[in-house]
């Protein structure tokens, strides 16, 4: 199991409740697909993902990145058991979307990058160290079920 | 994964732009190197100071950060340019190049963090290239 000091528990809940989902979700995905353009893989029913301008405007990776991060959300609360909280998913990521894991890996960095924008000089060392702690815990999860 | 000409003009220019912070960005991404990722000390296990915001963190940030502007310099030719580089962190040096990934990404949060409207996807992805290509180039001579 892992363990979590106070200042990571206080850190994650404040860093999700001050979070605008509408705003962060889109732009971490839009990122990685910039970023990591093999992603792409994943959504070719998305429309257009000719160059940037056309990822970041495009509506359904729009509402995509919404619905991945308010997957964090169940996370954020049960912290105590992320690797349970997760196994559907993994499962599902798994075997139904054919997802290397690697990429829960690539999204977090560019998550991370975003929240850094956001907060500013508030995202501090240590406030990074906690998040990317979560992230790594999260990534590790739906890692799990793969076989 | 090489820069096109646009990107290495992209790289060039951020930089540029960014470099009258540079030292802070030097000595808040090494801060961070060994907050979030604590393995990174057992290099700096010689330093008396091992505090994030300490003078000898902050001064070898600024070190660090010289070597990356020096790589913008030689950016046509990175594995020549950063020849001295290799040879030292080969030989004398001998960090693991995977903290190269790991300093790469923390150049980056900073970058983001201070540069937040400017450090745009597109931005972000010729950085991360060429941060990749000089830590290629800097372990040219390990083996």
């Amino acid at each position: 199991m892992v363990q979590w000091t106070d200042f990571e528990r206080a850190t994650i809940q404040s860093v999700f409740e001050k979070m605008d989902y509408d705003d962060v979700g889109p732009a971490a995905l839009s990122r990685c697909l910039v970023v990591y353009p093999w992603t792409q893989r994943y959504f070719g029913n998305f429309g257009n993902l000719y160059n940037a301008a056309a990822i970041q405007g495009n509506p359904m990776v729009a509402a995509h990145g919404k619905t991945v991060l308010h997957g964090l959300d169940r996370a954020v609360k049960n912290m105590d058991d992320i690797k349970a909280t997760y196994a559907e998913l993994s499962v599902l990521h798994s075997e139904k979307l054919h997802v290397d894991p690697d990429n829960f890996r690539l999204l977090a960095d560019c998550l991370t990058i975003v929240v850094a924008a956001r907060m500013g000089a508030a995202f501090t060392a240590d406030v990074q160290g906690a998040f990317q702690k979560f992230l790594a815990v999260v990534v590790s999860s739906l890692g799990k079920q793969y076989h | 994964m090489s820069l096109s000409a646009k990107e290495k003009v992209i790289v060039k220019d951020f930089f540029a732009k960014v470099s009258s912070r540079s030292d802070e960005i030097g000595a808040e991404a090494l801060a961070r190197l060994i907050v979030v990722y604590p393995q990174t000390k057992s290099y700096f296990a010689h330093w008396k100071d091992l505090s994030p915001n300490g003078a000898p963190v902050r001064k070898h940030g600024i070190t660090v950060m010289g070597g990356v502007y020096e790589a913008v310099s030689k950016i046509d030719d990175l594995a020549g340019g950063l020849l001295t580089l290799s040879e030292l962190h080969a030989f004398v040096l001998r960090v693991d190049p995977v903290n190269f990934k790991i300093l790469s990404h923390c150049i980056m949060v900073v970058l983001s963090m201070l540069f937040a409207e400017e450090f745009t996807p597109q931005i972000h992805v010729a950085v991360d290239k060429f941060l990749a290509l000089v830590a290629l180039a800097l372990a040219e001579k390990y083996r």
